[in-house]
């Protein structure tokens, strides 16, 4: 633990973040009629995804828990900043 | 006017250049006089008529237009020595920071001046201003580093500036002059003012220190005549003034050639009052006052703060056709009415359009005059004109009345009228609502629509609108009517349902009234309801529950739950208690109490708006309100001081619950003290103890609040009220009836006061119940000083909780507000805002209208019952 940098995205609270393919991205653009920039953003330094090798312009499928329905899938695009 | 209609593509904002002022000038103002000895304005003047005209009967010299419609032109005035524009003080010292005083160049090397120039042109075309304007900073602050000029190779000037308006050098504190300064800045190439955020096709640094002034047209600074014939000139034009009187004589003494000295003090003088008349609240220049001693209102005293052009003229918006008044009560008017005093109604007036079939009709209104109620006000002309209606002019009005005028007549019942309390927080703090005319001063309100606008009536003030359009009346009425608005779109719920008495008299009346059968006819018939062939089918004596089913229509069917249900028992609806159910509008189980009919979980009104058109529910509605008041009429209801009174055995009871607990806190305490208490899991042994305490103490008063309900006489006003839910809970009772209780401060028992204790009186340390706040007396008894001090301790915290609170979480409500008001749920079920950006992937993850769910969940079994007709 002492050397070894802990991986939030392990941990219980952080949702599932997995980088969608060329293919896939653009589905879901194509599903909300959308282009990437109106999509929600994540920075591309947030920890949670560090592990993905993301670069900016990727997107970025999170199933999270929800109060109404069980699971929900959300979106968001890397950003630059 | 002609009207020219373009689209706005873009907007730049730049300075004028004195060429420009002179370009749009229609006229040079030469000298200070305003009027002539006939009160003509002077040519050359102020008030020159060049510069449009505020007097009726006078032309404007330019545009030869008349008072309202020359909208004014701009004059200016030859500066005798530059002047430094105030607020662009700090923007020249700048310039004068990252250019050379000898040549004029930024201090950057020609290759770096050029990079820089292709990288702004980049973020031009790109639209990118963010970039574009943190880049010049960047700029600026490089070349404010080099502190010798590539160029000239001369050594950087340092200036300081002295505030507001002088420049000094560093070295040897020497004044620089705006007119050393204004060669300085026309010094600078296109390019390196460029690169520095001044873009010189709009704006030049050598600008910003003027030489010519633009004089704002008349029309902004009209002159007033008081009473005694006098002229009162605008603030502007009193600094204009001194400006253009200064001016001269600067002029003059150049001219003589007078001393330096002098010349220099005129100047600074000038100086002093442009620099006023574009602001006069600097803080290191005394303000230009009035002889009165009253600051003179300047340019930016124009614009700026509450009282400024855009929060008091733009975004504060004045309407006529509106009143306020203090509102007041009146079960008897139907929830979706308003009364309005005649006071009111003889002064707010609905345009009525002249048809043949109304003619005669309006002519009463106008023989009736503005003085009589029902009257009317003013009279539209086919030719536009409009008409005041007076003793003199009445009988000729009446006689020239054709169709197609307009007559301005007096409110009368019936009119639409928009209703609103504020705040105006949501969508339901403005309805529409019919207006009945009432005498007396106030407006008379259904008390069950005071939950919408959160009003009470212990001063609220609220305002009425009356459209004027038939488009807006029609709009009103069927966007937001009170009907329109009974389920709220927050959580699906009724926000308008029956209160207090009219929750007591129908609880009443299907639990326990029954009466012979013209008293029940007569009931209904009061109410409203007039249907011969039920009053038929009621036999000599007629039940409760036989009274309300009448006012039901007779294909509802209902099935819900009263507040007496367990909250499990499932079976037959007909005979299981707690049940309340309705078959062909017949009620056949259970009694109707706040579950059924009231604000925010009326479940019957719920079912009674899903069933029925508006209309009907309306109506409908409006019976169960007024039969729950009559009942409450016919029989009487109150509350009494008895109401509070124990029987001997129930306060032995009581007694020895209270007893048992506190002997059992006691027990806790000695515990502790003997340090034998076992720590709850993540408490200390002191929360430990605390923790119990509180639990047992408030375990005692909710078993005492049992033995009361229990042990009550079932006449009991104060009992009947809470089990029906009208006002006030059983607790409360018990506080009146048996003990109060713990008062607790922030969650805790009382703590503060003393070193260790909470009264000088108690020892040190004393964690018994009274010594940190329990009171075991009750209201009706009486609290002792010690308690009665606990009490007030816990009152006046709880209204400073209140006093604070609502203004924070006011603002803290407009904020979330603002930021979320363009938030739209579109058509493919996505939030997005104004951009069209994504915020939420699907409105509440499940994409359900919540106006059209119970409290965010859907009933499917209820739905696929009803479809199959079960």
């Amino acid at each position: 633990m002492a050397s070894e940098k802990y991986d939030v995205a392990k941990h219980v609270l952080v949702p599932k973040h997995t980088k969608l393919s060329e293919e896939e991205s653009q589905k879901v653009l194509d599903k909300f009629n959308v282009t990437a920039r109106q999509l929600p953003k994540i920075s591309k330094t947030d920890p949670t995804i560090k592990e993905l090798d993301t670069k900016p312009g990727d997107v970025i499928e999170i199933e999270r828990k929800s109060p109404t329905v069980e699971k929900t899938k959300f979106y968001r695009v890397v950003s630059s900043a | 006017m002609e009207k020219v209609y373009k689209v706005v593509e873009k907007i730049t904002f730049g300075l004028l250049s004195p060429k420009l002022i002179k370009k749009i000038a229609a006229a040079k103002i030469v000298t200070p006089e305003l009027y002539d000895r006939e009160g003509y304005p002077v040519d050359g003047g102020l008030m020159d008529i060049r510069l449009g005209v505020i007097d009726p009967g006078l032309r404007c010299k330019t545009c030869s237009g008349k008072l309202k419609e020359c909208l004014g032109h701009f004059g200016y005035i030859e500066l005798a020595r530059p002047i430094i524009h105030v607020i662009y003080a700090k923007t020249i010292l700048n310039f004068m920071l990252c250019t050379c005083k000898e040549c004029g160049r930024a201090s950057l090397e020609d290759a770096e001046i050029e990079k820089h120039v292709q990288r702004l042109k980049r973020y031009e075309e790109q639209n990118n201003a963010d970039a574009f304007r943190k880049y010049t900073k960047l700029v600026r602050n490089l070349a404010k580093a080099n502190k010798k000029c590539p160029h000239c190779k001369a050594k950087k000037e340092l200036v300081k500036i002295e505030k507001p308006t002088n420049y000094v050098m560093e070295e040897g504190n020497k004044r620089m002059f705006p007119n050393e300064i204004l060669a300085w800045m026309e010094r600078i190439p296109d390019n390196d003012c460029y690169i520095l955020g001044c873009n010189p096709e709009y704006s030049r640094p050598n600008w910003m220190i003027q030489t010519v002034l633009s004089i704002p047209p008349v029309t902004i600074r009209p002159s007033i005549t008081l009473e005694t014939g006098e002229r009162a000139e605008d603030d502007l034009t009193h600094k204009l003034g001194d400006i253009v009187r200064i001016n001269q004589r600067l002029f003059e003494n150049l001219n003589a050639g007078a001393p330096e000295i002098i010349v220099e003090d005129l100047w600074d003088l000038l100086q002093y009052h442009i620099t006023t008349y574009y602001d006069n609240e600097i803080t290191q220049v005394p303000p230009a006052r009035h002889r009165s001693g009253q600051p003179l209102k300047t340019l930016s005293e124009r614009i700026k703060s509450k009282e400024g052009r855009f929060r008091h003229n733009l975004a504060g918006k004045r309407v006529n056709f509106a009143a306020r008044t203090v509102i007041s009560p009146d079960p008897r008017i139907a929830f979706n009415e308003v009364g309005v005093p005649t006071e009111i109604a003889m002064e707010l007036t609905v345009p009525t359009r002249v048809t043949e079939w109304n003619l005669e009709w309006l002519k009463k209104f106008i023989q009736n005059g503005p003085k009589a109620y029902p009257g009317a006000n003013y009279v539209i002309t086919s030719d536009e004109k409009k008409k005041k209606i007076s003793p003199e002019s009445q009988q000729q009005i009446v006689d020239e009345l054709v169709v197609g005028q307009i007559v301005e007549r007096h409110l009368i019942d019936g009119d639409i009228s928009i209703f609103n309390r504020q705040p105006s927080l949501h969508r339901l703090s403005i309805m529409c609502h019919k207006i009945r005319i009432f005498p007396g001063k106030s407006f008379r309100l259904n008390p069950a629509v005071c939950a919408p606008y959160n009003a009470d009536f212990d001063g609220d003030e609220m305002n009425l609108h009356i459209p004027q359009t038939e488009e807006a009346q029609a709009e009103a009425e069927s966007l937001m009517e009170v009907q329109t608005q009974i389920i709220s779109p927050k959580h699906g719920l009724n926000v308008i349902g029956c209160v207090e008495d009219a929750i007591t008299g129908l609880y009443l009346l299907t639990k326990e009234i029954s009466m012979p059968k013209d008293e029940a006819i007569q009931l209904l018939i009061s109410i409203g309801v007039d249907k011969p062939e039920r009053f038929r089918k009621f036999k000599e004596n007629v039940s409760g529950k036989e009274v309300f089913s009448a006012i039901l229509p007779e294909d509802f069917n209902f099935v819900g739950f009263s507040k007496e249900y367990d909250g499990k028992t499932v079976g037959d609806p007909e005979k299981t208690a707690g049940y309340v159910y309705v078959k062909n509008g017949k009620m056949m189980n259970g009694v109707i109490d706040a579950n059924t009919i009231g604000e925010g979980n009326g479940t019957l009104l719920r079912d009674i708006h899903r069933t029925y058109d508006t209309v009907t529910a309306v109506d409908l509605y409006g019976r169960i309100f007024r039969l729950g008041n009559a009942v409450l009429f016919k029989r009487g209801f109150t509350i009494k001081t008895s109401d509070a009174d124990m029987l001997p055995e129930v306060e032995t009871k009581v007694r020895k619950v209270v007893e048992d607990a506190l002997s059992e806190v006691d027990g806790f305490i000695s515990e502790y003290k003997k340090g034998n208490l076992k720590p709850m899991p993540a408490k200390t042994v002191e929360a430990t103890l605390e923790t119990q305490i509180l639990h047992k103490l408030n375990k005692a008063r909710n078993e005492i609040g049992k033995i009361i309900q229990r042990s009550s006489n079932p006449t009991n006003s104060t009992i009947v009220m809470a089990q029906c839910g009208a006002k006030g809970k059983v607790l409360n009772l018990a506080q009146m009836a048996a003990i109060v209780g713990q008062q607790a401060l922030r969650g805790k028992r009382v703590e503060k006061g003393y070193r260790n204790r909470t009264l000088s009186l108690f020892k040190e340390n004393d964690l018994s119940p009274a010594a940190r706040g329990f009171i075991r007396h009750s209201y009706k008894k009486g609290l002792n000083p010690v308690e009665f001090y606990f009490h007030a301790m816990t009152g006046r915290d709880s209204l400073m909780d209140t006093a604070l609170r609502t203004p924070k979480s006011g603002y803290l409500y407009r904020r979330l507000a603002n930021a979320l008001q363009d938030m739209k749920v579109e058509y493919d079920f996505t939030v997005r805002d104004a951009n069209q950006s994504i915020v939420q992937f699907s409105y509440g993850d499940d994409g359900m209208d919540v106006s059209k769910t119970d409290n965010g969940t859907i009933d499917v079994k209820k739905i696929i019952e009803g479809v199959r007709g079960e």
